[in-house]
């Protein structure tokens, strides 16, 4: 558990809804779900997520901490916002499950082996690098995520579409050596760095 | 005016009726078989030329009984409104070119249908007389209110405003009623995000300031007599006296009583002080005088507090209401608010399973309550535990878990029941024999209501009820007249409400009575024949007792004398006859409407001979819903068979049964009777016309077989007034029933 969620832990120890409205983005918005299962519907991965919006607002209020924050289901949100224009209520459904998430991932509370999360991670950390997204390391990083033996497994499967791209100029080998980035790579990363630590110091100020 | 009649006909040519039927012939029939002493033609008789025709006749010619040949009666009655004379009306528009095709092969049978209805229309009105009042009327405008709650106190209120000097009459020591004890009322304005005040310290003082508004605290109705614009009433006071006052008409604002949750063991309400009903609580929020809410036991300031709504409401079990008090919900979003507003940091959950909030208000409130951090979860509560923290024991619908909650206190959320005293047609409970045989059942509890009103009445003492107690009324068209009239019943006796919606009712029922008052002045019907002159008289002479007039009258108009002789009181008289259509011997007759008038129209009907092969078909509608059905099928254009003959009745309550009998006999094929849908959605203007038309024609198979003729030959219909398509169809499926089962035999 880390040090923050420990906090907060501690901080909203009887409501769980009320730690949501402070830290989570847009969290203020759960407490006006009505209830009526019409994001639910509307969702067209709806099934394949553990938890639905609305199952989800309902355990925020119930005050299941645990269970909606190791939740997999904002993960798959692939924000195609139907549940923002159906929402009779107008809750900014599709915002709320980032907010979750973001939250979730501050709190270190993700499940370990959740794709999306994986996905994200990796691009975060070969965007800091050079201030760009390196596509091939970035596509190389995701083939090799579970292992050196599936990552040769991975790019096997995908050679023929890989060639192409190259005689296509759509991709350059040579960029596994370095590749380019932006020219003050170390200017971006203070900035960052910076805009952390406002934000690290928002949620110590709320804990 | 002398007592000769003068009859006078008048045939309108416009809207195409000169074009299509003969209209020479038809003055040649009112004239020579119907025998009107004059009969003109005009091209626009509704216009003011043609008015002034009718008028110069009136005034000039001595004409006391006109016959308006042109459209339906429903009709240009403002142009048609000759209150001085007697009238009848052939409806040539809508009940004969509109509903037959225009083309030469049908000309024969639609000229045929014209010189019925002329002939109808000159028959009728010779068996008529002019109404007028019998000059029993009272005028009295005094109005007396039972109950002094935010209904009767509404109702007094309005009544005053009017001008009509009112007289409340109300149980307890002070007026308010359950709202007294109230903290806060839901919102009625925009934004509808704060409870509003009640508003019953202002009305009681408005009340008491007022010259015209007099309250009886510690009473009650002793008794009731009379009939609107002279109802003697006895106000009896606790300490024993009785006051006897006299009204114009009464208006019962009697309200509710709550449901008793003791009687469900899983909430356990009698188990623990701090298990409460919605309107405990509002005692306990009164007390807290706008600091914490605390709980009765210990007085400890309440930090959690749940809302188990639904109790005992909706239900399908025995002892429980089959219906939803609707507001409950709105109540616990207001009584959610005080704990937020007054206590720090309370848990304040609702546990609905519908979640209802009706009104202008509902939304908006629900959605200020949610603001508010109230927690609403859809969950059925199993269990509430008593002890230090109360547990609520639920189901949770939307995670689809056991679950529960910790509560300081918990309130129920109970149903209303209206306080509406007894009915009087109440079956009493019949035990079935299976049960006496288990020797150790106890015997039902006998539940003894006491009368509110007691009704010096031959029906019983008090309103009659439709069911779950609340009072019977005509929901769509009249919602606050009761079964007696002049009594009208306001507030939650007529149907679950809340403030706001019992001060409208209060306003509605004001605004009856004083029409009610004002009507039995002169002598006219209240509704919904509103204005109308005519009341029934009794032949005595021909009465033989059987009371069937006194028992089947929905309105408890009638009494009986020591002989049992009915005994009339007009002004509760709502004119449906009913009483008519119940009488036996046919002693019971309106001036313009009775037995004679429609025996008249049916006889005069030319039957032709078996050979001719044209059948005819009695059609009997009410005029309330199946006659503007008819007639808007005109209008639409839809066809009607040319063998069908219309007569509009009062009611089809008000049907005799001498009047099938002597049909069939004169030789009518088939007989369509429409009435309004009965039952407990009844659509009856009268309430119970069309149910004991029904139940009288039921027996008429008896007099078909005795006659040897099919019973398919008289069929009775439940018709709307939107029944536009299928009116017409009911009259043309008859045609082809005759066509099918043959003629009848018994033409001359």
């Amino acid at each position: 558990m880390s040090d923050l969620n420990t906090a907060m832990t501690e901080r909203y120890r009887n409501s769980f809804l009320m730690e949501v409205e402070a830290n989570v983005e847009e969290g203020e918005w759960v407490k006006m779900c009505m209830q009526c299962g019409v994001c639910a519907g509307s969702c067209p991965l709806g099934n394949a997520w553990e938890h639905t919006p609305q199952k989800l607002f309902m355990m925020i209020r119930a005050g299941k901490r645990e269970a909606v924050l190791s939740s997999d289901a904002m993960w798959m949100c692939t924000s195609c916002y139907n549940c923002i224009a159906r929402c009779p209520r107008g809750l900014p459904i599709t915002h709320i499950m980032h907010g979750l998430a973001h939250y979730a991932k501050r709190l270190g509370l993700v499940p370990k082996n959740q794709p999306t999360q994986q996905f994200s991670q990796i691009f975060w950390d070969n965007l800091m690098k050079k201030g760009r997204v390196n596509e091939l390391k970035l596509g190389l990083s995701m083939y090799f995520k579970d292992g050196f033996g599936q990552g040769i497994k991975n790019a096997m499967a995908n050679k023929q579409l890989g060639q192409n791209m190259m005689k296509a100029k759509r991709m350059n080998a040579m960029e596994f050596f370095g590749g380019h980035g932006i020219k003050d790579t170390s200017g971006l990363q203070k900035m960052i760095k910076k805009a952390q630590e406002i934000e690290d110091a928002k949620y110590q100020g709320n804990s | 005016m002398s007592d000769e009649k003068k009859f006078a006909g008048y045939i309108c040519t416009g809207c195409g009726i000169g074009e299509r039927l003969d209209s020479s012939q038809l003055e040649m029939i009112a004239t020579r078989e119907g025998k009107m002493q004059s009969c003109k033609q005009h091209e626009m008789l509704c216009s003011s030329e043609g008015v002034q025709l009718i008028r110069d006749d009136i005034s000039n010619e001595g004409a006391t009984h006109i016959m308006i040949a042109a459209c339906s009666r429903r009709a240009k009655v403002e142009a048609f409104n000759f209150t001085e004379v007697a009238m009848t009306r052939a409806n040539l528009r809508e009940g004969v070119i509109w509903v037959r095709p225009d083309e030469p092969e049908h000309q024969e049978t639609t000229q045929e249908m014209a010189d019925d209805y002329i002939r109808m229309a000159c028959a009728e009105l010779r068996s008529m007389k002019m109404p007028k009042a019998s000059g029993e009327q009272t005028l009295n405008k005094t109005i007396l209110v039972v109950g002094g709650g935010i209904t009767g106190m509404s109702a007094a209120i309005e009544s005053a405003a009017a001008g009509y000097p009112v007289h409340i009459v109300e149980k307890q020591g002070a007026l308010g009623g359950q709202a007294a004890d109230y903290s806060k009322a839901i919102p009625t304005r925009s934004p509808y995000k704060e409870p509003r005040d009640t508003g019953v310290a202002e009305m009681i003082a408005s009340i008491e300031a007022n010259d015209l508004i007099t309250v009886h605290l510690n009473s009650t109705v002793a008794r009731t007599a009379g009939a609107p614009g002279r109802f003697s009433v006895d106000i009896a006071t606790e300490s024993g006296t009785v006051n006897t006052e006299t009204f114009g008409a009464i208006i019962q604002a009697t309200g509710f009583k709550l449901y008793d949750p003791s009687n469900l063991p899983q909430y356990g309400y009698s188990k623990s002080p701090d298990i409460v009903t919605n309107a405990e609580l509002e005692k306990l929020v009164k007390d807290a005088n706008g600091g914490p809410i605390k709980r009765p036991s210990d007085g400890k300031e309440v930090k959690a507090v749940a809302f188990v709504q639904n109790v005992g409401q909706s239900s399908t079990e025995e002892g429980q209401l089959p219906y939803h008090s609707g507001i409950g919900d709105l109540i616990a979003i207001k009584q959610a608010m005080y704990f937020k507003d007054q206590n720090s940091d309370c848990d304040t959950t609702i546990l609905f399973n519908n979640l209802r909030t009706p009104g202008a208000a509902g939304e908006d409130f629900y959605r200020a309550g949610q603001e508010k951090m109230i927690t609403f979860s859809k969950g059925n509560v199993s269990e509430v535990v008593p002890g230090d923290s109360l547990e609520v024991k639920f189901q949770d619908l939307i995670l689809d878990e056991e679950t529960s909650m910790q509560a300081d206190l918990v309130v129920l959320d109970v149903g209303m029941i209206p306080n509406s005293g007894p009915d009087p047609y109440a079956v009493p409970m019949v035990i079935d024999e299976e049960d006496e045989a288990a020797e150790d059942t106890p015997p039902p509890p006998s539940v003894s209501v006491d009368s509110i009103l007691n009704l010096d009445y031959r029906q019983g003492t008090d309103l009659p009820h439709l069911k779950n107690g609340f009072t019977d009324s005509h929901f769509i068209c009249f919602p606050y007249e009761t079964r007696r009239t002049g009594i009208y019943a306001a507030g939650p006796l007529r149907r679950p409400m809340d403030m706001r919606q019992a001060q409208d009712d209060a306003a509605g029922a004001a605004m009856k009575a004083i029409q009610a008052a004002e009507n039995a002045g002169k002598g006219m019907a209240a509704h919904p024949r509103a204005g109308d002159l005519s009341f029934p008289s009794f032949r005595m002479d021909g009465c033989t007792q059987c009371k069937r007039c006194t028992v089947e009258c929905p309105f408890g108009a009638i009494n009986e004398d020591e002989k049992g002789y009915p005994m009339f009181n007009e002004s509760r008289c709502r004119r449906c006859g009913t009483c008519m259509g119940a009488c036996p011997v046919r002693v019971i007759s309106f001036e313009n409407y009775s037995v004679e008038t429609v025996n008249q129209q049916i006889k005069n009907v030319d039957v032709p001979e078996e050979f001719d092969e044209k059948p005819r078909i009695l059609v009997l509608a009410c005029e309330n819903d199946a006659y503007p059905a008819l007639d808007q099928a005109g209008m639409n254009g839809v066809e009607i068979n040319p063998w069908a003959r219309v007569i509009p009745v009062r009611c089809l309550g008000s049907v005799s049964l001498s009047w099938i009998t002597d049909s069939l006999n004169s030789g009518y094929d088939g007989i369509v009777l429409m009435g309004c849908a009965k039952g407990d959605d009844y659509q009856c203007h009268f309430v119970r016309g069309s149910a004991m038309a029904h139940e009288r024609m039921g027996k008429v198979g008896d007099t078909l077989s005795s006659l040897n003729l099919e019973p398919e030959r008289v069929v009775v219909y439940e018709v709307a007034i939107t029944d536009i398509e299928r009116a017409p169809k009911l009259i043309n499926d008859m045609a082809e029933t005759v066509e099918k089962i043959g003629l009848s035999p018994f033409k001359f």
